[in-house]
């Protein structure tokens, strides 16, 4: 399989990701897991979001909550899934997130099958309540009456490099080294 | 564990409100999950999930909503209608739901009128009783 990998799709891979916490700092695989991420006003959106009043924009903390969650989901079946978004079945905010705040999103597998997965979040800064977002994942393989998609996995792709930075400090995952090994 | 109707509807219904984010007075038991309630696919999977908890069951997949099998398979499906195979198929997998009206005309663009919140009540109803 990898010889059929063109130098074009890796390319556009690459440039695709798009990762919104910067590690994580728990992982209890199929139960829960932690991220961080740092927000700096070097992230070139918050200078027109808004001008003179720098916050996160809220749909990148649900994409955040998102890919903690979606991490955590995929490693259950060692990155073999497709999971993606299906559902942002709640998404409620209590507070502003600044340059120089440090938030941390804390997910939750509520429910998985074969199918699909729910899962509930908190994103937190120090104590404070931040946000709270719930989500659904769908292994798409599995759903959407039998359509087929491309076999290369393009939500957990070969390219691990950006994993094993996320996961390093929870060395203990299963998924930071199988992600790869497995793949094509 | 003894339930009764009413307040299994009650507990469907609490379910469906925060599934779907529709009003309480929208579920009525007559009311179709995808037409009257706007439920879309990835929404059943999140009520499959939702009931399993609220009532301490567990639902094989193609238990409560088989539609889908169903409809992908040549031998149930002919012409846009499922053959007599098909609604024997859908008899067995549906006890659970009243396709009287359905046999008439079994246009599969109506079978997802078939799942209504009467079907998920029956459904657990079944379930409970069962255990």
């Amino acid at each position: 399989m990898a010889q059929s990998q063109s130098a074009a799709n890796f390319n556009i891979r690459w440039k695709m990701r798009w990762i919104w916490i910067d590690k994580f700092v728990e992982f209890e695989s199929g139960r829960r897991a932690v991220a961080i991420k740092n927000v700096t006003l070097a992230e070139e959106h918050l200078h027109d979001h808004f001008p003179g009043f720098p916050v996160m924009p809220e749909s990148l903390m649900i994409e955040a909550m998102a890919q903690t969650a979606g991490i955590l989901v995929g490693e259950v079946k060692k990155f073999q899934e497709k999971v993606i978004l299906a559902k942002i079945k709640k998404a409620v905010f209590f507070d502003y997130v600044k340059p120089g705040d440090t938030i941390k999103l804390d997910a939750k597998i509520e429910s998985i099958s074969p199918e699909a997965a729910s899962t509930s979040g908190k994103i937190t800064r120090a104590d404070k309540l931040i946000a709270e977002i719930d989500l659904m994942f769908s292994h798409i393989d599995r759903n959407l009456a039998g359509k087929e998609f491309p076999e290369e996995n393009f939500v957990f792709g070969s390219d691990t490099s950006v994993f094993e930075s996320l996961l390093r400090d929870v060395a203990s995952v299963a998924g930071a080294e199988v992600a790869g090994s497995e793949q094509d | 564990m003894a339930m009764s109707r009413d307040e299994i509807m009650q507990q469907v219904q609490e379910v469906l409100v925060d599934a779907l984010g529709v009003d309480d007075d929208e579920i009525t038991t007559e009311a179709t999950l995808m037409g009257d309630l706007g439920a879309e696919s990835i929404d059943f999977l999140d009520i499959v999930f939702r009931l399993e908890k609220v009532f301490g069951i567990k639902i094989p997949r193609e238990e409560l909503f088989p539609a889908e099998n169903l409809m992908n398979d040549s031998e149930f499906v002919h012409n846009g209608k499922l053959t007599e195979k098909g609604l024997n198929e859908l008899r067995d997998k549906m006890p659970h739901t009243d396709i009287t009206a359905f046999e008439s005309d079994p246009d599969i663009n109506k079978l997802a009128d078939l799942f209504t919140v009467n079907a998920i009540v029956n459904y657990v109803e079944g379930k409970l009783n069962a255990a």
